[in-house]
């Protein structure tokens, strides 16, 4: 029998670790690129479009030809092999086709923009504003939902709480990837990003409530004395359930990854790493946040802290 | 008990045949049916959003102009030989956006300049260089002189073209100062050419000449152009009737309007959809078959029955979104494939409590029945928190003029609410007609190796 209960400080470590990692990401971010995540043009504004090279051509290659070309503030991300997507200063479809003429000729390769996108400084600002809110509506949205829920259990607020928790832990982690992604490799958020995010969220949070419903009948049924046993016997009826569905949902989100198209490669990802960071989140932390709330135990949060007996 | 589930295998097969029958074909338009209907990413074409300038007008008449210049947009589209385009006109906090779809459309600079431009149409004289010059008079307006161009703001709504002579004849009417104006034009340019511009373009004909009529007598409050075809008659009265009020097409910037610039532009090259297309079937089917190798493995006889459901299920959503009708873009197939994947939580849920069930040493008539009772709560509960995610995003969607957004959220829905009505519905009859039937009594057959006993 696995102990998951045991073990919640090494689980709060490592998520420790994670959401950590990821802040110090958003604040190198921050000050090498000026925010704490490479926005898109959903964001910023400017122009956007995806450009097909036959034979493929380097990304390193490409971003120096495009700095040659007066578009050193350009960002660039592989999306597949030879697709490259590029955010640039808003520029026409006249002089994206320039652009896209001149880098085949130095090059050497055939160009194609598949993909043009503008969009003006003024929406972007807007759209960011609306992201936020929304994410933040769908928190609070699905809190009061799990509160209502578990209306008969003793203090049902807890629940909602350990709940958006887990899913703001989840957030963090995903939006911390993103920062290194885009420090690293160019990735660049967008409207997108958000939806996957909000997709995620869901997943997350409907894993978790699969948990907590099981504990819920669990708890009435007065199985065990011990509350933390309680939740860990949960834990253990609902985990070939999480396991199995996780794994299902990957099958198809793998298959979508290596063989979808450009324009969703990153959307993908964010779906990917929401189903295993969620599926993560509901079996190793939040139900152990109930546990130490129940308990009292909050010198398990910190790390290294003093074993108390 | 035993005819209920009867009589719902047959509704279940029945809607099965339905949907199926709706389905095919799904790519074209066939037995005068539509096929899927695709968006922009999938199909490939170009998406504008222009913000109208609507400072000019009273706002009671705002609602009225802005259709009329929706009409204008849908003419210079027609006009371009491009079919199956949609203009939308979308009103937020007393702001008007010009939404317009242009589907597989190769010059999209061309359809531009028609599209963002002005709805006034002006008159043009020729000067001693043969160069056009807007045609001015001098009127007093309010007891006020001013100069003013000749332009189809003071035409009379009651522009028209009369064919019983057998010759298209335009009539056409003028207002007070309109009249004062024309009178003075005319007067000067008899035997002149007048041409008519929209913007810096003169107006041409089907010929591909400009339409520049000569002034062969003086007009006050009333005239007629002669000459014209049919088709070039037509389309001039219409633009003379929408012309009368200005209202560019643009954006704003910090309280200043810039002209012919869009607040939005999209476009997909055909090639990449159709690629998009190409590359989500492969990963759907590759996907798809891992899916339900691994149901059938590690579930056995409930894994098969589930796999059915799950055809069921994959057939059923095309339906609606054919039937809706949704338009599929690349992030709403996403959302159809990521349903498929969470389409079979349900069961699993179910599984595993039946499962459980039988392990705990009840027959398999019991387990079945308890497992779906027992996994309802979880399997609502947990539904309806996705629900909210959903409802939250399309609202984003529409908010934020993100289509894609939207796309992929109703999508997910649809697939959610379907997917618990598959593991609940089909699944579950299914499963009680076979366990009822006691074809299948070895408990290896549900994945139980061992009994509990008590």
């Amino acid at each position: 029998m696995i102990d998951f209960i045991g073990k919640k400080r090494w689980f709060f470590l490592i998520s420790l670790i994670l959401v950590v990692i990821g802040i110090i990401s958003l604040v190198i971010s921050q000050i090498q690129v000026g925010a704490p995540l490479r926005l898109g043009t959903d964001f910023t504004g400017g122009t956007s479009m995806i450009l097909q090279f036959s034979p493929p051509v380097e990304q390193s290659q490409l971003w120096e030809e495009m700095a040659e070309l007066g578009y050193d503030e350009a960002t660039i991300q592989k999306a597949g092999e030879g697709n490259f997507i590029i955010h640039v200063r808003e520029i026409t479809s006249d002089e994206a086709r320039d652009l896209a003429e001149k880098l085949g000729a130095v090059l050497d390769s055939q160009v194609e923009i598949t993909d043009y996108y503008l969009v003006s400084g003024t929406v972007a600002t807007e759209t960011a504003r609306n992201a936020v809110i929304a994410v933040i509506i769908a928190a609070v949205a699905m809190m009061f939902y799990i509160v209502w829920a578990f209306r008969r259990m003793p203090s049902p607020f807890r629940w909602g709480t350990c709940a958006i928790i887990a899913l703001i832990h989840d957030v963090f982690i995903i939006v911390g990837i993103f920062s290194i992604l885009g420090l690293l490799a160019g990735v660049e958020i967008d409207a997108l990003f958000i939806t996957g995010l909000l997709a995620v969220v869901g997943y997350s949070i409907n894993n978790t409530v699969v948990i907590f419903d099981r504990i819920r009948e669990n708890v009435s049924r007065h199985i065990r004395p011990d509350f933390a046993e309680t939740v860990n016997d949960s834990l253990i009826e609902t985990l070939g359930r999480c396991l199995n569905t996780a794994l299902t949902t990957l099958f198809v989100l793998l298959a979508l990854f290596f063989f979808g198209g450009a324009t969703i490669h990153y959307f993908v990802l964010v779906l990917l790493l929401g189903v295993i960071i969620g599926t993560y989140s509901s079996i190793c932390v939040s139900s152990q946040l109930l546990v130490v709330w129940e308990k009292k135990e909050w010198r398990a949060l910190l790390p290294f802290a003093k074993r108390t007996a | 008990m035993r005819s209920r589930n009867v009589y719902l295998l047959i509704f279940i097969l029945a809607l099965f045949g339905f949907a199926l029958w709706s389905v095919v074909p799904l790519d074209r338009n066939a037995f005068g049916r539509e096929g899927l209907r695709l968006g922009l990413d999938l199909a490939g074409g170009s998406y504008l959003v222009y913000q109208a300038d609507v400072s000019d007008i009273k706002p009671d008449n705002r609602d009225e102009v802005m259709e009329g210049v929706k009409g204008v947009i849908e003419r210079r589209i027609d006009a371009l030989g491009i079919t199956e385009s949609t203009v939308q006109i979308q009103k937020r906090e007393g702001e008007y956006n010009i939404v317009i779809q242009l589907p597989g459309i190769a010059n999209i600079e061309k359809a531009k300049e028609r599209v963002g431009l002005f709805t006034v149409l002006e008159f043009r004289e020729q000067d001693e260089a043969g160069n056009w010059t807007p045609a001015t008079g001098i009127v007093t307006v309010n007891g006020e002189e001013k100069e003013l161009i000749l332009s189809s703001r003071y035409f009379k709504e009651n522009t028209y073209v009369d064919v019983q002579t057998g010759r298209p004849l335009l009539i056409f009417e003028m207002d007070e100062t309109g009249a004062q104006l024309f009178k003075q034009i005319s007067t000067r340019l008899i035997g002149k050419q007048l041409a008519i511009f929209l913007g810096d373009e003169p107006l041409r004909g089907e010929d591909g000449g400009i339409i520049a009529p000569k002034v062969e007598e003086v007009i006050t409050d009333k005239g007629q152009i002669r000459g014209l075809s049919f088709v070039d008659a037509q389309e001039l009265s219409r633009l003379l009737n929408a012309g009368r009020i200005d209202v560019p097409l643009g954006r704003w910037v910090d309280e200043v309007f810039e002209p012919s610039v869009p607040l939005y532009e999209r476009t997909v090259n055909a090639t990449l959809g159709a690629d998009s297309i190409r590359k989500s079937i492969l990963a759907a089917g590759i996907g798809i078959a891992l899916l339900l190798l691994f149901m059938l493995v590690y579930y056995r006889l409930p894994g098969l029955v589930a796999c059915l459901s799950l055809g069921i299920y994959g057939v059923v959503l095309l339906a609606i979104f054919k039937l809706v009708p949704v338009t599929l873009t690349l992030p709403g197939v996403a959302g159809f494939i990521l349903s498929l994947g969470m389409a079979v939580d349900a069961n699993v849920l179910i599984f595993e409590r039946i499962k459980e069930e039988l392990r705990g040493g009840r027959s398999p008539g019991a387990a079945v029945e308890a497992g779906f009772n027992r996994a309802w709560t979880a399997i609502r509960d947990s539904n309806i928190t996705t629900f909210i995610a959903c409802f939250i995003l399309i609202w984003l969607g529409s908010e934020l003029g993100a289509r894609m957004v939207s796309g992929f959220a109703l999508t997910l829905v649809i697939g959610v609410a379907l997917s618990m009505f598959t593991a609940i519905v089909v699944t579950r009859t299914f499963l009680r007609l076979i366990v009822g039937s006691r074809v299948v009594t070895n408990l290896a057959a549900y994945g139980v190796t061992s009994v509990l006993t008590k």
